[in-house]
């Protein structure tokens, strides 16, 4: 029958029947071409023949498969509700390929497709549900995992002392009050009446407070400004104080000394000044060589230096025999000689250094007057400091230990600035010696006049390399000093240190003996001591001593070598050996435990007088105690041995009142407790309250007063700190990241919305695929 | 013969300015100041007498509204100002410290379903019945001008609720589902649902903004991630959530006010068992506020009282009520945690004070450490029996005390009921239900 129909309507339902065949199809070769094939199963027979009836009896039109309706009015439609037209039954690319076969232009898009039929289909994605379950699920762990960060602070807040509200300090932001009339209007007509007759009185409208003049002269100078120049001068005038004070307290110092080294002092620097503005500005050098040139001048004009004044002949008579008056006209001559000098540079190799200063030696003139012959010599008194310096370096290199002597001692006697200042001074009239020598030999040898850039460069150099050797020199001075100080500090604590070991082992030859007379006293006394008041525990003590007297004696020896007293008392000794356990006491013991047990087991033997006992106990405990006012010694004598009269005691004794009569009087074989109070017991606490696990605490807490009249103010006020303090008329702020120091998202929480309304993740995607393995 | 003369350092009795304290000179032997437990006994139990004796919480009444209040809202920077939103569509702007409503507004026909101001204080939204959301200036409108909304939103559906952004110009309003709104744009940015009935309220959490959470009638409570655009979890209750709020100084912690009378305040990161249940309230539970400080919260009920609810106790430690307030549809606490107000449906909005007892204005030093000793010894023996029972009576209107009483009877019987059945049944048959648990009906992932 099903074979019949089939094959009746081949020609006008082919689509229906490959839809009704659409498990063979798979399973086909490859060059499958729709036939009319006749085999089929049993069971797939009756499911076609149905599919097949049903597909014909909505070919009329009339009853077509009903859709689903909404009867509701809703803008939402259910997806239970929604119904897919011909459900199960799906399309399939045999279909699309069946009218195809006709056309041979299209057997190369066949065969590829017939190829990709082969090919294994895709898995199906999820439904709906699943995907937003899932997209739930990761979003609230994410979300969760977010809130967690909140966990500490939250417990902080909880847990805390005190919460001060507002939690973050703001301050109150005041708007000028230009800014808040600039956006402000007149609309009304009397406001902009009342703005009219501001304006034609020039009123200032936006800024109420100052007029255009007072304005200006606010502008002319902000407060801070005022405030630096008036620092500034405050600054300028002190610093013209000090420096002026500077000023008068040296020009009171009456030291010629100090003035002389402050002017050789001055006359350096302004030499290095002009040694340097050569170099820089040579223009200006010039001037300033004319000065000195101008300077020179005068001093060849004047007398002033040359020894004929007042006071140089005064001078000149006592230079025979003083040594300072002599050497203070030379200085007068040499200042002479120093200012009427041309200034005239030579040039001089290194090498010759030496050789020159041998020349020197032998040169040198021994009396002071003899040099002033020398006259075509360039600064005849130079020399002979330089000579005594030379001759000092030599004594120097000969013996080093002999000479920091003097120096220590010129430390002491100068001042501390002055001694280095003299010694560059040394080191200077030496240098400038030598460089006048020189000149005097090229003077001698070849009379030839140098270019005078020659000379320029040559006397630079010459500066240079002398100023290295003189720098040589001072170190050498102060390493040769220091060496001195550390010999000389060494020595003597070699010294100091050979005879401590000699002490020290007198002290040990010596001290053995004396300890151990001393022990061998402490052990006669102490066992006699022993002996007398135990000699029962001896045999013990024998045992122990190996491992409990030796240290203890020695440690008490030396106290003992200052206070023989602690020698005669033993207490210590003994008390420690009676603390020590015997065996006899505990045997002594467990007899008596076991009597007692005996005891305990048969106690009951007595259990009625026991009661009555006991009973008469809690009476007298219960019963009110008199109180005894006497204090000995009040209107008698008093002391030891001596009581107050019987008289005295009884009139201060204070009978207590008779209390109120038992409970238990007449009943013999009942004790009622009477010290409940009922009266107290309606304010007491029955049940331990929740945060305490024990009744102490709960009654600790109780017993501490918290009042000022048992603290002092400042734990008082921190007692009664109040758990949460608002204050009124301040706004709380909900909490916030920042002020608990988290870095509050960046992104706002609408930007993210609208870049991507519905992300998903790589982590989401990977859950997904997680799911549907699941 | 050598005298020696008293001599005292002027450090020790002298003070330093005349604005300093006198020094006072006290022994603080304990032998000199005896029975000092009972003293301070007397003491905490005077001063649990006087706080009972000052307690008198109500400051105010707003009178002007012409229908039931439905909704309230504060200001975020002014604390004397603050909207209501009545059922007959009108918004009024109150002045607290004047007590004076300030500006009126018909804004909407029918109910005024949900108003919320903008976290710059500029502007605020309001929601109604005839599906609309309408933003409006704060201020007045200026001379010549009209009142007119700055925006309206024309929608498809009625709004049941509104909640604005904390920092962002975002607003979220619920209906069929929960719409998040650029201010700029007449189209939601994004809308969420999960479920087919109508949801009642949403909120925006206000430490992490990006939280919104919202409860619908078909009983239950829905988290939403605005950034991610997704819900996130979804509890069950017993019964219908009216609203929820989120606390402000925990973020994760929100409560929930249900019609079981209950409020339950949960965990969001852990949405079966609730950290509390707050329970007193004698009828439905419709409207709840957190203190600012995050450590009490308010709640408005049906049974015409609003009670003050420590977060981490069950029992309430304060109700409030009158003989003329009706159910109280909102309450709001003041951004300051000293007030409270609650609009209820006979058309008033009350004014209360958070700490009855409080005295208002400025105390002197000596006041406040009076104050805070009097807070101290009455925490220290709260316990005591006499203390207990004077700090907890309160008086109540007869019909919630009856029904209080009714309840306890009712709820005796069922524990019996319960007690009786594990004791006659096989033993680990009947599973013991914690009370945090028996509300919860399932947790939705």
């Amino acid at each position: 029958m099903g074979i019949l129909h089939e094959h009746f309507f081949v020609a006008s339902f082919n689509s229906l029947l490959a839809l009704s065949q659409q498990e063979e199809l798979v399973d086909l070769p490859k060059d499958y071409l729709l036939s009319e094939s006749e085999d089929e199963g049993d069971g797939g027979g009756e499911r076609k023949h149905q599919k097949l009836l049903e597909a014909i009896s909505s070919l009329d039109g009339k009853n077509r498969r009903k859709l689903a309706e909404r009867s509701e009015a809703s803008l939402k439609v259910s997806e239970f509700n929604v119904s897919s037209e011909g459900s199960g039954e799906k399309l399939v690319l045999a279909d699309l390929l069946e009218p195809v076969k006709t056309s041979s232009s299209l057997a190369t898009v066949k065969k590829q497709l017939n190829r990709v039929k082969s090919k294994k289909t895709v898995e199906l994605p999820l439904n709906k549900e699943e995907i937003e379950r899932i997209h739930r699920e990761v979003a609230f762990n994410k979300t969760s995992q977010v809130l967690s960060k909140w966990d500490p602070i939250v417990l902080k807040n909880r847990q805390a002392e005190q919460l001060v509200f507002p939690l973050e300090k703001e301050e109150p932001v005041i708007a000028p009050i230009e800014h808040v009339l600039s956006s402000w209007k007149a609309r009304t007509p009397l406001e902009q009446e009342i703005f009219n007759l501001l304006h034609k009185n020039k009123q200032p409208v936006t800024d109420p407070l100052l007029t255009p003049v007072e304005k200006a002269s606010l502008q002319a100078m902000s407060l801070e400004e005022a405030k630096m120049r008036r620092a500034e001068l405050q600054r300028a005038r002190a610093l013209q104080s000090y420096y002026e004070a500077k000023a008068r307290r040296e020009k009171k110092i009456k030291s010629k000394k100090y003035h002389k080294v402050v002017k050789k002092g001055k006359a350096k620097k302004a030499l290095k000044e002009f040694e340097q503005l050569r170099k820089v500005n040579p223009a200006a050098a010039l001037e300033e060589l004319e000065k000195i040139e101008k300077a020179r001048m005068m001093e060849r004009m004047s007398l002033k230096h040359q020894n004929s004044g007042k006071w140089a002949k005064s001078k000149a008579i006592m230079a025979k025999y003083d040594l300072e008056a002599r050497q203070a006209m030379q200085e007068q001559l040499a200042k002479n000689k120093e200012l009427t000098q041309k200034l005239q540079v030579a040039s001089e190799s290194e090498e010759e250094e030496g050789g020159a200063e041998e020349v020197e030696e032998l040169l040198v003139p021994d009396a002071v007057n003899e040099v002033q012959m020398n006259v075509d010599g360039p600064n005849p008194w130079m020399l002979r400091s330089c000579t005594t310096d030379t001759r000092e370096a030599a004594t120097e290199e000969e013996d080093p230990e002999q000479l920091p002597e003097p120096v220590a001692h010129e430390v002491s006697e100068s001042e501390g600035e002055e001694r280095p200042v003299a010694e560059e001074d040394i080191l200077l009239r030496e240098f400038e010696e030598r460089r006048s020598l020189r000149k005097k030999s090229d003077l001698n040898q070849d009379a030839e006049p140098a270019g005078s850039q020659e000379t320029k460069d040559s006397s630079s150099q010459e500066v240079l390399s002398e100023l290295k050797a003189l720098s040589q020199k001072l170190k050498e001075n102060h390493q040769s000093r220091k060496q001195k100080a550390s010999s000389e500090g060494t020595v003597p604590q070699v010294q100091r240190e050979e005879p401590a070991p000699e002490e020290e082992e007198s002290l040990l030859l010596q001290r053995p003996e004396r300890v151990q007379m001393l022990e061998e006293l402490e052990k006669e006394e102490w066992f006699q001591n022993k002996e007398l008041s135990r000699p029962v525990l001896e045999g013990h003590w024998s045992e122990k001593t190996p491992n409990n007297h030796p240290d203890a004696p020695k440690k008490k020896k030396k106290e003992q070598m200052i206070d023989l007293q602690n020698l005669l008392t033993t207490q210590s000794l003994s008390v420690k050996s009676l603390a020590v356990p015997t065996v006899e006491m505990l045997e002594d013991e467990v007899e008596r435990n076991q009597r007692q047990m005996i005891k305990e087991a048969f106690a009951g033997d007595d259990v009625i007088r026991d009661f009555l006992k006991e009973k008469r106990e809690a009476v007298e405990a219960s019963k009110p105690k008199d109180v005894d006012l006497t204090l000995p010694g009040w209107g008698e004598w008093g002391g030891v041995g001596l009581k107050p009269s019987a008289k005295k005691r009884r009139r201060f004794l204070i009978k207590a009142p008779e209390g109120p009569p038992r409970k238990d009087k007449n009943l013999p074989n009942v004790i009622i407790n009477e010290k409940r109070n009922i009266h107290a017991a309606a304010h007491q606490v029955r049940v331990l309250p929740y945060p305490f696990t024990h009744h102490r605490q709960f009654e600790r807490t109780i017993q501490t007063p918290i009042g000022s009249t048992w603290n002092t103010q400042r734990a008082f006020q921190k007692l009664t700190t109040p758990k949460v303090i608002t204050k009124p008329g301040h706004i709380i702020k909900p909490i916030k990241a920042e002020d608990v120091g988290y870095r509050s998202s960046s992104r706002s929480d609408l930007s993210v919305i609208q870049r991507n309304p519905k992300r998903v993740t790589t982590r989401h995607k990977k859950q997904l695929k997680k799911n549907s393995v699941d | 013969m050598k005298v020696k003369m008293l001599s005292r350092n002027p450090d020790n009795y002298v003070r330093e300015t005349k604005f300093d304290l006198q020094r006072v000179p006290r022994n603080y032997d304990p032998a000199l100041h005896p029975f000092e437990v009972p003293r301070e006994y007397v003491r905490a139990l005077n001063a649990t007498k006087l706080e009972r004796v000052f307690a008198k919480p109500f400051l105010a009444s707003l009178d002007g509204h012409r229908d039931g209040v439905n909704c309230l809202a504060k200001h975020p920077k002014n604390l004397a100002t603050v909207l209501s939103g009545a059922c007959d569509g009108e918004v009024r702007i109150w002045n607290l410290t004047q007590r004076k409503c300030i500006r009126t507004i018909q804004a909407h026909e029918g109910f005024v379903r949900g108003i919320c101001t903008r976290f710059c204080g500029t502007s605020f939204f309001t929601v109604g019945d005839d599906k609309t959301v309408k933003q409006w200036k704060m201020d007045g409108p200026g001379y010549g001008e009209e009142e007119e909304p700055l925006h309206t939103i024309l929608g498809k559906t009625v709004y049941t609720g509104i909640d604005h952004h904390w920092k962002e110009a975002v607003f979220a309003t619920c209906g069929q589902q929960v719409d998040i709104w650029d201010e700029q744009r007449t189209n939601p940015i994004c809308s969420m649902t999960w479920g087919f009935d109508s949801i009642s309220s949403v909120k925006f959490n206000p430490i992490e903004t990006f939280l919104l959470g919202s409860c619908a009638s078909d009983r239950n409570i829905v988290l939403y991630d605005m950034r991610q655009a997704t819900p996130l979890k979804k509890v069950i209750l017993d019964m219908r959530t009216n609203t929820i709020c989120w606390n402000p100084m925990e973020a994760f912690i929100f409560t929930a006010a249900n019609e079981d009378y209950n409020l339950y305040t949960f965990d969001m990161r852990a949405l079966d068992t609730p950290v509390m249940v707050h329970m007193d309230h004698v009828s439905a539970v419709l409207d709840v506020d957190y203190s600012p400080t995050g450590k009490e919260f308010v709640s408005a009920s049906f049974d015409k009282s609003i009670r003050i609810f420590p977060v981490d106790k069950s029992r309430s430690r304060e109700v409030y009520h009158t003989k003329r307030m009706q159910h109280v549809i909102c309450v709001k606490w003041t951004s300051d945690s000293k007030y409270i107000m609650c609009g209820s449906d006979e058309m008033n909005i009350r004014l209360w004070k958070a700490n009855a007892s409080e005295k208002l204005g400025v105390l002197t030093s000596r006041e406040k450490a009076a104050k805070d000793y009097n807070q101290k010894l009455k925490e220290k023996f709260q316990h005591h029996p006499h203390i207990k029972r004077i700090a907890r009576h309160r008086h109540l209107p007869k019909s919630i005390y009856s029904q209080i009483q009714e309840q306890r009877i009712m709820k005796e019987a069922r524990r019996r009921k319960e007690v009786n059945r594990i004791k006659h049944s096989k033993p680990g048959s009947v599973p013991v239900v914690s009370e945090k648990k028996k509300h919860i009906v399932a947790v939705v992932k």
